[in-house]
């Protein structure tokens, strides 16, 4: 029935039957290519408008800044609206959740109020760590309106402003440490670009004087 | 009549879950809802499906020492076909099964169904029987799915009738104690 098993054959059999899928998936990936990076594209453009209303209407300036404590880059999306700055929603992250790492998007006003947030992704217990996200409790609403700079953003077991979920205390930890995290990395920036464009203004006003100066001497 | 008999068999006499107790893993973890249950069935059911019909067409073709790595060959690329398309047009679903779709590969079931059945019988045949073979795994996802949405969270197909469930049964050990009973279920109904 089965061809005999000369080391040829068995070679040959093998090259094509790897061959042929090879071609036939790369035209597969080359088809769902577009729909796939347009379903993430869509994906992200909701968590952004969950957080920071008219975001999907709106012009969005990504980047990505690197926070004092913890492994990866927060991804910052600067939600403008003609020309002004209208929020920023930072997608940031927690190592200590019950499940390993917990994603959360959370929107911040300009002046460092929290819009609104969720959580992205979550390998929390069902029913329990899970109500940290928004379908299946209110817990974010808690956060809602809420300057960081006041509100102390962990559990108030741990001398915080925020009453952890029953039965969950550590999701709700690690979703108060991915909140500070995104609101301390959020000021950092800020206030360093500040300074940054202070810095330049001043040196372009060195510069001018020094200019003037040499002039002087010249003359 | 034969074809019938390839077809039926993999629902009850021959479920690969609740007779055959192939593929727990799948099952045990992706059954946490009925619509989860039942997503996984069919993209196993379409890649049983088609590597079935193409495992009895080049079966003849293949020297019998290299039979499984080629069996594999084919099985991975209607996995991975699955898993793009499922990532470009059913992005919801595919998030909640995520990393268990790629897993379809190492799914004894379609490999077992392949030597077992595809490689020795007709093309029709090998159709048939992957067909009835992944719905029976779907029906039996989708019920166990069903049972552990009902119980557990109190709802079914995002219609909410009991406001607090057992949390035992979304959680794993519920997945063993409902598989469990359906077995022994199943069982019974045989003799």
């Amino acid at each position: 029935m089965a061809k005999k098993d000369s080391f040829v054959n068995m070679v040959v059999t093998l090259f094509v039957i790897t061959a042929i899928p090879a071609v036939l998936l790369g035209f597969v990936y080359k088809f769902t290519k577009e729909p796939i990076e347009k379903a993430k594209q869509i994906k992200l453009n909701n968590s952004i408008a969950l957080v920071v209303p008219g975001a999907d209407q709106a012009e969005i300036n990504q980047f990505s800044v690197m926070p004092e404590n913890g492994k990866d880059s927060l991804e910052f999306y600067e939600v403008i609206i003609q020309n002004e700055i209208k929020g920023t929603a930072i997608k940031t992250y927690s190592d200590n959740a019950f499940g390993g790492r917990i994603v959360v998007m959370v929107g911040f006003k300009p002046d460092g109020t929290i819009i609104d947030n969720d959580v992205l992704e979550h390998a929390e217990t069902p029913g329990l760590g899970d109500k940290t996200s928004k379908s299946k409790g209110n817990w974010n609403s808690k956060f809602k309106n809420k300057n960081p700079k006041e509100f102390k953003l962990s559990v108030k077991k741990d001398g915080g402003d925020v009453d952890a979920i029953t039965a969950a205390t550590i999701s709700s930890r690690a979703y108060c440490d991915a909140l500070q995290r995104a609101y301390d990395t959020f000021i950092k920036y800020y206030n360093e670009t500040k300074i940054e464009e202070n810095n330049n203004s001043a040196n372009l006003q060195t510069e001018l004087e020094t200019n003037e100066i040499e002039k002087g001497e010249n003359e | 009549m034969n074809q019938w008999k390839n077809f039926t068999k993999g629902f009850i006499k021959e479920n690969p879950i609740l007779v055959l107790i192939l593929g727990t893993c799948p099952t045990l973890a992706t059954t946490s809802s009925a619509i989860n249950g039942i997503a996984m069935g069919l993209a196993t059911t379409f890649v049983l499906v088609g590597s079935n019909v193409v495992i009895s067409l080049i079966a003849n073709m293949i020297p019998s020492k290299v039979r499984i790595p080629a069996y594999v060959v084919v099985i991975a690329s209607f996995v991975t076909i699955i898993d793009l398309v499922m990532q470009a047009y059913v992005p919801a679903i595919y998030e909640t099964l995520g990393l268990f779709i790629p897993l379809i590969v190492v799914n004894c079931i379609v490999l077992g169904r392949a030597e077992a059945f595809a490689s020795k019988n007709t093309v029709t045949s090998s159709f048939f029987d992957g067909l009835g073979m992944g719905l029976g795994f779907a029906m039996a996802l989708g019920i166990l799915g069903a049972i552990r949405e009902i119980l557990g969270a109190g709802e079914i197909f995002g219609f909410k009738f009991m406001n607090q469930g057992a949390l035992v049964f979304v959680l794993a050990p519920g997945a063993f104690i409902a598989l469990g009973y359906l077995i022994a279920l199943v069982n019974k109904l045989k003799k």
